[in-house]
């Protein structure tokens, strides 16, 4: 059967991508926030999992706003990045799991998530990013992996709550999936940051961390959040935290921390690295 | 009851729903069309006729000439959409918070680095 080995958080932004292509990685501004995943890297380099189920959200690129899932997964056997109009170099594509997929998504409507299966999706930076932080100089050819993109673009938001749920659900199809595979969660973005308006720039060093304390092991405590609560406290783009949620959602064991690195700002974010064990 | 019909005011802060998608559906389009080097280019080649194509009224094209980020949120730009006009135009977003902000770019990074500290 399946198994679910662990769960990692980390931000996706793009300045995090401009700088792995620019080699900034030992760079003063840049290097406590780097510093943070070689532990990360050695945990996967040991448990050699075959899958990667990553919650991320599309900043538009494979969806505009014409349709807009709140759910969508990605049921394809490889997956492209294309130019999001600012000039980053598009990655290699990832590979896909088509059956793991196809089971999850059907024990999701089965279960009242009614989410939209997707057999071409381009995954932009909510996606790529976080596989060149895990997997360096795009060696991710070993990996499959299952994209869970929700809507963090446009009100109305998935709760934290439902986030929570659909992790929930996509543990249990993956712990009835018939195949010895060794699966980790990654939960992508966050954590506090604002954009857009006059209020742009903020960031809450004191939320973010009791994010990190709350997500291991009391994360029914983040999901009393409202969306609105997220944008109140962490920012426009605070409500990122549910794909938090729906990874730690995703793993149902014993959860122990490994791992964490704390650093803000990177660009206009706080950015929390954590390596959860599920047992 | 949806927490949208929640009146609460976060101040600085518009939220992006189905009033604000509907008001900027065109203005996005054409931002989302900068996803690709042929939408790049149209828009270079003449932007007027671009945002007479995508629809956008007259204000919101005065405020993409002029290039005013508050602007184009309060007419119905989504960030991740204005996001892709402001990589056009050479701006990032350090750029843009410190033009929305009224601080100097410097100013806005500092005010992150102190936040980062405190």
């Amino acid at each position: 059967m399946a198994k679910i080995i662990g769960g990692i958080t980390t931000s996706h932004i793009p300045a995090i991508g401009r700088a792995i292509e620019g080699n900034l990685q030992q760079d003063p501004y840049w290097k406590p926030f780097f510093d943070g995943y070689p532990p990360i890297r050695e945990w996967l380099n040991e448990k050699q999992p075959d899958v990667a189920v990553i919650f991320y959200n599309d900043h538009g690129l494979e969806f505009f706003i014409d349709k807009k899932p709140t759910f969508a997964i990605g049921a394809a056997a490889e997956y492209h990045n294309a130019d999001e109009g600012w000039g980053i170099k598009p990655i290699p594509p990832i590979k896909g799991h088509e059956d793991l997929s196809w089971h999850i998504c059907n024990q999701l409507v089965d279960n009242e998530f009614d989410i939209t299966i997707c057999q071409e999706m381009r995954v932009d930076h909510g996606l790529t990013v976080p596989m060149q932080l895990m997997w360096p100089g795009y060696k991710y050819d070993h990996m499959k992996v299952i994209p869970v993109c929700l809507n963090v673009e446009q009100h109305p938001m998935p709760s934290p709550k439902r986030c929570f749920d659909l992790g929930k659900a996509i543990g249990k199809a993956i712990e009835s999936y018939d195949e010895d595979l060794k699966v980790v969660v990654l939960g992508t973005g966050g954590l506090s940051h604002q954009l857009d308006g006059e209020r742009a720039g903020i960031i809450n060093k004191k939320f973010d961390i009791e994010c990190m304390d709350k997500i291991v092991n009391q994360p029914e405590e983040l999901t009393k959040y409202s969306i609105l609560d997220l944008v109140e406290i962490a920012g426009a783009q605070g409500p990122e935290l549910i794909m938090w949620l729906g990874m730690r959602g995703v793993l149902t064991g014993n959860v122990k921390e490994l791992h964490r690195n704390y650093h803000a700002p990177i660009s206009n974010t706080g950015a929390g690295t954590m390596l959860l064990e599920n047992s | 009851m949806s927490y949208l019909d929640e009146k609460r005011n976060i101040p600085g802060t518009i939220l992006f729903d189905g009033k604000m998608a509907r008001k900027g559906y065109g203005l996005n389009k054409l931002c989302y069309s900068l996803n690709d080097a042929d939408g790049r280019e149209a828009f270079a080649a003449d932007e007027q006729a671009c945002c007479d194509k995508y629809g956008l009224t007259e204000e919101q094209k005065k405020a993409i000439a002029d290039r005013d980020v508050l602007k184009l949120l309060e007419l119905g730009g989504s960030i991740y959409y204005l996001a892709k006009f402001a990589g056009y135009i050479g701006l990032n977003v350090q750029d843009i918070g410190a033009q929305q902000t009224g601080m100097t770019v410097e100013e806005f990074k500092a005010k992150l680095v102190e936040q980062g500290q405190s």
